[in-house]
């Protein structure tokens, strides 16, 4: 048995491996699937989600490991009351989405470095957004997107 | 073991042009608006309509549709293709609406059933969907509208050509309105308008098309809402993993199935023999167990002896050397032949020669393949995100040996396509198992299986000579393919070479021949099959033929279109040389053709018509010593008619510059033995948003109606960065990945 905070909230995860990825135990026992797969290696952020405020690959971090820190995925980004981010208001004005399947990791690493730094340059988003694949090539729209909820967090 | 690829054959014939193949949903004379009656939330007007099923069979079968109907305070708009990124579940609806004079925020979008005898074509790919139902879409709107507006007259005792409508609302000339929803109930009693004398709108009077509208899935997408394939999860399903040969078709020999079977958390382990196409069922093992890491552990456990004596022994390496070979003499099939080639290339003041290739490659998609899949009582139910899914139902039934109609096909958002989600054989491993386990289950594909047992976009080899005259005017064109069939007969979908890759009518005196070489290994439709490669191979000869002829790469290729014209007079979706000229231009001027660049920096053109779609594409690029290459800017022209969405258009242009510049740069799918040798993204490598260029993207609108975007802005990329390289360095690429001759980004 494991316990692990996630989006502010304990969660009890009961026969557990302990070496079992974050991701799966995300997706399969807490029922978060915007935390996505795409590669298991670490290599194109579609489960990023955030420990401690860094952004991580849930499929590169043990459930045991992950239990010591406060997780967020994309489903804890809005408010509890529902208010979207503004990195999420920011995502829907510029339509950055195609199949939008790696967009809740784009999400996860621009929030971290909206935390880190306010009003990112292109070369900060371009080296916080670097783990981040997106197969459909949205980049532009992301960019301009975290420019846009950078102005509006400002 | 040859592969039946026909489907896959069949459909990149109909992707790249032959009009018949268009099966064109139209509506019919028959039609009827009824009262659908009270729904567990509220009145319904339910339009229905009767459409011939196809126009290709000529019969007049006709089946009810359902495209729209208003429920209490929502409009709703059935989406009925699948998405995968390309925007129909918006784009789709948003022509409904259009007609109907709807307010879009008015509007709810409901994915609908699979029923193709209702809907027509429900397939996504070939950038068909928008054109295939534009028709069908606008009078389901025009319809309902009609009724709409005579229910407004009925009621103010007006005639209906005094009305007008906007926003949900029938407009009275004194400017008192009445709200769709007002009118609902008294409309489903009004006569049925006749279809075909619906008057549609203008395009000069369109409101919504053409506008910038967010994807509907945008808020469910953002906050991380189970929308995709891999997400759904039926209540007590079991995971899955099906384990195949690397090299296609090898058997299982000998598996140590009991001792995964007493791994923590199995269920099951079997073995499946499968029915030997590729498309549905290969030989495999199956590994269930209770959540997905307990699947991927017992897989690291597994040990399969596989016989290969049947399995593929592909290598690209001797493939390559073989291609080498044939390509010193025309090929055994002749595709295009006119006047005497090689006395014009005798004749000619100047001959250009030259051997292009470009290697295999996985689709990638980011969503590697899922399925939840439940057998219960002879039927299966299957929950897929996939681009056929008519097709998918077929592959099932055939799978399992039980009729389509025990099939139920459920429309899940998939994460990417490109093409990969036309075949459905994970669908079908999916079924199988299901069919051997009680109870639910999700089959989950590693991207390791992803990226080793793809359909992928098959190489080729071309070799090229062309002549000019002392004029510097293109006299002779001779282009040998060598290609790969796996059934032994048909080149493999998007192998086939056409002279339609010619921009224009081939010179006089021409020659183009192809010869297949056996392949074993899957290929199949890769966005904008065929074009994606073709694209490449002619527009960068054509720039090296203009740079030997000391002209202009704009005058000379405005040359081979030729006069203002269809170029298959009679054909609305063949190559139109005004079209292609005035994006030509247009992509030229904006990126500031001609202009003098600093040392090290250049700008590439290319046009493609591919998919209806004619674009043209100028890439900055600057390449420094040390052979890096940094693409600044792409500018993109395309005329693809009537833009529906104008966010989603651009979108799919953005992607497809990104895409076509990640294809090549590195990606590669090499094989031996039978295997693909990468497995990963870390050996597969994808574009990073740090060498993502800048993407300016203009529609020139015609009149024309809407031809789709998924494909067409694909292919000229390739070309015009690799015609920037040559203008910024002076060296010549003619191969893909560039990543061969050392050029990195
Ligand atoms: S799934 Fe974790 S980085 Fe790709
Ligand atoms: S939107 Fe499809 S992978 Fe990013």
């Amino acid at each position: 048995m494991l316990t692990l905070t996630v989006n502010g909230v304990e969660r009890v995860v009961e026969e557990v491996d302990p070496a079992t990825p974050l991701l799966w135990v995300l997706r399969d026992r807490l029922g978060l699937v915007g935390t996505k797969y795409g590669c298991g290696i670490g290599h194109c952020g579609a489960c990023t989600v955030l420990v401690n405020d860094q952004p991580v690959r849930a499929c590169s971090l043990t459930v045991a490991a992950a239990s010591e820190f406060s997780i967020t995925t994309v489903e804890g980004l809005a408010s509890p009351d529902g208010r979207l981010h503004a990195l999420q208001e920011a995502w829907i004005a510029e339509d950055v989405a195609q199949c939008g399947y790696c967009q809740a990791g784009q999400l996860m690493s621009a929030a971290a470095l909206l935390k880190r730094k306010p009003a990112p340059t292109d070369d900060d988003i371009d080296a916080a957004m670097d783990g981040n694949i997106c197969r459909c090539g949205t980049y532009q729209r992301i960019r301009k997107a975290i420019h846009r909820a950078a102005g509006g967090v400002s | 073991m040859p592969i039946d690829d026909r489907e896959l054959r069949e459909f990149v014939a109909e992707a790249t042009g032959a009009p018949s193949a268009v099966h064109i949903v139209k509506l019919g004379r028959r039609h009827f608006l009824k009262l659908t009656g009270i729904s567990a939330t509220g009145l319904v007007l339910g339009v229905g309509m009767h459409a011939p099923k196809a126009r290709a069979t000529g019969t007049a079968t006709f089946v009810p549709n359902a495209w729209l109907y208003i429920d209490g305070d929502s409009i709703v708009i059935r989406a009925t293709n699948p998405e995968v990124g390309q925007g129909v579940k918006t784009s789709l609806p948003m022509i409904v609406a259009e007609e109907l004079d709807a307010r879009w925020a008015d509007v709810r979008v409901e994915q609908s059933a699979i029923d193709e005898a209702t809907f027509g074509r429900q397939v996504a790919g070939g950038s068909r969907s928008v054109p295939t139902q534009w028709d069908a879409l606008r009078r389901a709107g025009a319809a309902a509208r009609a009724m709409l507006v005579a229910a407004a007259a009925e009621r103010w005792g007006v005639a209906t050509n005094k009305l007008s409508t906007r926003d949900s609302h029938v407009v009275h000339p004194n400017g008192e309105q009445l709200s769709y929803f007002d009118l609902a109930r008294d409309a489903a009693r009004q006569p049925l308008p006749d279809v075909d004398a619906l008057v549609l709108k203008l395009p000069r009077d369109y409101r919504l098309l053409g506008t910038w509208v967010p994807g509907v899935d945008n808020h469910a997408i953002v906050t991380g809402r189970a929308l995709f394939g891999i997400d759904h999860r039926l209540p007590d399903t079991l995971f899955a993993t099906y384990v195949k040969c690397p090299a296609t078709g090898g058997k299982v020999a000998r598996a140590n199935l009991d001792q995964v079977k007493k791994l923590a958390g199995v269920v099951d382990a079997f073995v499946l023999d499968g029915n030997g196409k590729a498309t549905e069922l290969m030989p495999g093992v199956a590994i269930v167990a209770r959540d997905t890491w307990a699947v991927l552990a017992a897989r690291r456990a597994l040990e399969v002896v596989w016989d290969e004596s049947t399995a593929a022994k592909d290598s690209v390496t001797a493939a390559a050397a073989r291609a080498q070979k044939l390509l010193d003499a025309d090929g055994e099939e002749v595709i295009s032949r006119a006047g005497d080639v090689e006395l014009a290339l005798g004749a000619a003041s100047r001959t250009v020669d030259a051997r292009y290739e470009y290697a295999f490659v996985a689709h990638a998609q980011l969503e590697p393949q899922s399925c939840s899949a439940h057998f219960h009582d002879g039927r299966i139910e299957l929950w897929a995100p996939t681009q056929t899914p008519a097709r998918g139902i077929q592959n099932v039934a055939s799978t399992l040996g039980i009729a389509e109609h025990a099939v139920t096909v459920h429309q899940l958002r998939g994460g990417g396509g490109f093409g990969r989600r036309l075949v459905n054989e994970w669908m079908c491993e999916a079924a199988a198992i299901a069919a051997r386990v009680k109870g639910p289950i999700k089959l989950q594909w590693t991207r390791e299986d992803d990226m080793q047992h793809d359909f992928y976009r098959a190489g080729g080899f071309h070799a090229l000579k062309a002549g000019l005259d002392p004029t510097g005017r293109l006299t002779a064109w001779r282009q040998r393919f060598v290609t790969f069939t796996t059934d032994g007969m048909n080149a493999v979908s998007g192998g086939q070479l056409g002279k339609t890759v010619f921009p224009g009518e081939l010179p006089a005196a021409h020659h183009m021949s192809q010869t297949k070489l056996a392949w074993h290994t899957p290929c199949g439709a890769w966005r904008a099959p065929g074009s994606n490669a073709f694209a490449f191979v002619v527009q960068s000869f054509i720039h090296e033929l203009a740079v030997a002829a000391g002209r202009d790469h704009v005058e000379f290729l405005l040359e081979q279109l030729g006069a203002p014209r269809w170029l298959e007079p009679g054909n609305a979706w063949a190559l139109n040389t005004e079209r292609a000229a005035r994006v030509i231009k247009f992509a030229a001027d904006r990126a500031g053709w001609g202009r003098k660049m600093p040392a090290g920096r250049g700008l590439g053109l290319a046009f493609y018509f591919s998919h209806a779609g004619h674009v043209a594409e100028v890439a900055d690029v600057s390449v420094d010593a040390n052979r890096k290459i940094v693409v600044h800017r792409v500018t993109v022209a395309a005329d693809v008619g009537q833009i529906v969405n104008d966010s989603g258009a651009r979108n799919q242009c953005e992607g497809a510059v990104v895409d076509g510049l990640s294809a090549m740069l590195a990606q590669q799918i090499t094989f031996e033995a039978g295997r693909a040798q990468q497995s990963n993204f870390d050996q597969y490598p994808l574009l990073r948003m740090r060498h993502a260029p800048a993407v300016d993207v203009h529609f020139l609108q015609s009149d024309y109606a809407p031809t789709g975007l998924g494909e067409p802005a694909l292919p000229p990329l390739a070309p015009a960065v690799c015609n920037a390289i040559f203008a910024a360095c002076g060296e010549r690429i003619r191969a893909l990945p560039i990543l061969r001759a050392g050029f990195t980004v």
